[in-house]
């Protein structure tokens, strides 16, 4: 990693027209035509696309607890590669990151590993048990700073405590983000529930489990005059229930995984655990609506809920398998794939779905930052012409559980700055 | 390529009667001095069975050894499934052993369709009951009982189930025998119309190529035969049914209910029964319940599949000729 001046010349910033980007220390220095190189090292970028360091506001880095499947320091080398510049980390690990201590941890070794910042989200409730609110304040005024709090993977279903929470984060400009899935009506299931489960004989996850639970929580957000945040909203029935609650003018926002906009319940058929995902593949019209969602903005950001696991369980029977897909590696390109060469988004929009909007969720500093003069370099370069088939093995992330093995895919990375340090060279960990 | 037996949906209506044809001849065997056919010697059948299932195992078992194949019979309970081995695992171990034909039944929907297409293992895979899945060999017993009782024995060789009407009843939702009689019967050109309370048929049934209907009584008069499925007590508990005495009026079996079928339609039932609930002692026992009758086809539909599936160098299944012409 080196610390000087980079030029990249002729790159189209957010998809516009070509410029030249000059890069000094952690700073943008200057964004123009015809920029002498001078000293500077040149990337020469054309044809390529310049965006803002990615940021997602969903990611599980499983350190502490399950160093076997990944660990911070794995995990934001996987972020690099895919072009992200800061995660979210999910507080779901060994131990629960419901405590300062826990969440200063992760946030430490996010420090320590130099490959993308790491903003660790706290628990919303003690063990993620849904009984007793996590000290929600320590976490914030740590040093980890913690501003989005989720038990994602679970649902805080109880509609007091839910309340409490939105109530409670107010006081520091918090989010309390929803993994929307109503425990009762998912006991057992094992995929989404219609035709092809039917067919299949496994259990049955409703749209109606999530839809329910998002439709109770714009409501309190908007009694309560708080902020919500949807996680991996997955259905059409969800995305009409969140246009709603914004044409109220409701603080309400909501992510869509990549793997939400791309696949569908159908690739069950196989009955290979590589797609058993929570919440689970819908159908086309879901994919469809999701994609159209995003595209008008009722959907925020693009989150990649990377979910990694280890060989061993998804190398089994359907049941007996976890769920979760690793995601940051094929995000971008999932993205450009379904809503960039479809026409229904342009590159500043994934700019802003990608990047901007998630920081602004987040509230978090330094990123999601315009390509301009002043700003910190975290920036993303991408080629957009590139295409190729995933290939797992090369993969910077410890788990390999992608849907998209072999499955070829439009754009790649080529660099990745973080704060004007290349992480990510020709595509390369730095 | 048919390798396996993983589900009903897998069978064209010329594999189907091919498999029926078959278990006739089997069935002659049943009535020989010496019930035995040299056919599958030296071959290797694995009963692999991680749900307890006695009739189920006893039926593959009989079957093979009427075929002269060495059985082993590898239940999950006692074995080193239960400290935690892997599907996988045990696959390999099986595969080690050499294995010409595993027989799966496992709780989990989909085991065996995994256990087959993983490359874990090289022999055949017949699936004895996944979950909430398929049963396709119960399904070829259901098929092959009634066409021996409408059509008969001799008379029903070379045909299929064309015209004939056939009602499930009962928890359909969890029913492996229901998704696999549904496609079998229908693919042999049965009628099949379930029946439930709607709570226990599932959701998406809408696009299975048969009727439901709420209503038991509605269907008596047009059924030939009529399947009554096991119910579950424990089905209340979440609410499936309000309780035991409702669920059998208005879907058990009754003989007020049998009188109203036509006098040659037949009561099936895959077994076990739970007599009181969905089915009378006085239908149970009635000369129209082929329940027994099924157990005895059972061997001799397995026996056909063990042997199609072993059988030779051009397997009986894949050398079907209506196979070659639909793979062109």
């Amino acid at each position: 990693m080196t610390m000087s001046k980079i030029l990249i010349r002729g790159a189209r910033v957010l998809g516009g027209e070509p410029q030249d980007v000059l890069i000094d220390g952690e700073t943008t220095a200057e964004v123009g035509t015809g920029l002498d190189a001078g000293d500077a090292t040149v990337i020469e970028a054309e044809g390529r696309i310049l965006l803002p360091g990615l940021v997602d506001l969903h990611t599980h880095l499983r350190e502490p607890g399950r160093e076997d499947s990944e660990t911070v320091l794995t995990g934001t080398r996987a972020a690099a590669v895919g072009g992200f510049t800061a995660v979210h980390a999910m507080a779901n690990t060994f131990p629960v990151a419901d405590t300062a201590g826990v969440v200063e941890q992760v946030w430490r070794l996010g420090r320590e590993s130099g490959y993308c910042d790491v903003q660790p989200v706290g628990a919303v409730t003690v063990g993620l048990e849904g009984k007793q609110l996590a000290e929600l304040g320590a976490m914030h005024d740590s040093a980890a700073g913690v501003k989005v709090f989720s038990d994602d993977g679970k649902c805080v279903d109880d509609a007091v405590i839910m309340r409490r929470a939105l109530e409670y984060v107010k006081a520091f400009d918090g989010v309390v983000a929803q993994h929307a899935q109503e425990p009762r009506l998912t006991e057992g299931a094992q995929m989404n529930e219609g035709v092809v489960s039917a067919e299949l004989g496994l259990g049955g996850w409703p749209a109606v489990a999530e839809e329910s639970i998002i439709a109770r929580d714009v409501l309190l957000a908007a009694h309560v005059g708080s902020r919500v945040h949807i996680c991996h909203l997955s259905t059409a029935g969800s995305v009409e229930i969140v246009r709603w609650a914004k044409s109220k003018g409701w603080n309400v926002t909501a992510e869509v995984t990549p793997h939400h906009l791309l696949l569908t319940d159908e690739l069950v058929r196989t009955y290979n655990p590589v797609y058993k995902v929570n919440p689970p593949l819908r159908t086309e019209a879901d994919v469809l609506a999701l994609r159209e969602a995003l595209a008008d903005g009722t959907i925020d950001c693009v989150a990649t809920d990377h979910a990694p696991h280890p060989h061993e369980d998804k190398d089994c029977e359907w049941a007996a398998a976890a769920m979760g897909m690793v995601g940051l590696e094929t995000a971008l390109s999932v993205v450009q794939q379904t809503m960039v060469d479809t026409g229904l988004i342009d590159w500043a929009g994934v700019a802003d779905r990608m990047s901007f909007r998630p920081a602004a969720i987040g509230r978090l500093a330094g990123h999601g930052r315009p390509v301009s003069a002043g700003e910190p370099a975290n920036l993303t370069l991408v080629d957009p012409a590139y295409r190729g088939a995933v290939d797992p093995a090369g993969f910077a992330s410890r788990s390999r559980n992608t849907p998209y093995e072999g499955r070829e895919l439009p754009g790649r990375v080529t660099h990745t700055f973080l704060r004007g340090c290349a992480t990510v060279v020709d595509g390369k960990l730095a | 390529m048919k390798r396996h037996l993983i589900s009903a949906a897998d069978l064209t209506r010329d594999d189907a009667v091919l498999i029926l044809d078959t278990a006739e001849e089997m069935a002659r065997v049943a009535d020989r001095p010496i019930k035995k056919l040299p056919t599958l010697r030296g071959r290797t059948v694995v009963n692999l069975f991680f749900e307890d299932s006695t009739r189920t195992r006893i039926s593959f078992e009989a079957a093979a050894k009427r075929l002269s194949a060495d059985v082993i019979n590898f239940s999950a309970k006692g074995s080193s499934v239960s400290k935690g081995e892997s599907l996988k695992d045990t696959a390999l171990t099986l595969e080690a052993m050499g294995a010409d034909a595993v027989v799966i039944r496992h709780g989990a929907s989909g085991a065996p369709y995994r256990l087959a297409t993983s490359g874990w293992i090289d022999g055949a895979v017949v699936n004895a009951g996944d979950g909430t899945h398929e049963h396709p060999t119960q399904a070829l017993l259901d098929a092959f009982t009634v066409r021996r009782r409408l059509v008969g024995p001799e008379a029903g060789l070379g045909r299929d189930l064309e015209g004939r009407r056939i009602t499930i009843v009962g928890d359909i939702l969890h029913s492996r025998v229901a998704r696999s009689n549904v496609h079998l019967l229908t693919t042999l050109g049965a009628h099949v119309t379930l029946v439930a309370p709607p709570t226990l048929v599932p959701v998406g049934v809408e696009q299975w190529p048969c009727d439901v209907s709420y209503s038991l009584d509605d269907v008596l008069a047009t059924s030939d035969a009529v399947m009554m499925l096991r119910v579950q007590r424990e089905r209340m508990n979440a609410a499936y049914f309000p309780t035991e005495r409702e669920y059998s009026r208005r879907y058990g079996l009754d003989g007020e209910r049998m009188a109203k079928m036509p006098e040659h339609a037949v009561v099936m039932h895959p077994g076990p029964m739970v007599r009181g609930m969905e089915i009378t002692a006085e239908v149970a026992d009635s000369d129209r319940c082929t329940v027994v009758e099924q157990v005895a086809n059972g061997v001799s539909i397995r026996m056909a599949v063990l042997y199609l599936l072993l059988g030779g160098a051009d397997t009986a299944l894949s050398a079907a000729p209506a196979r070659t012409e639909e793979n062109k």
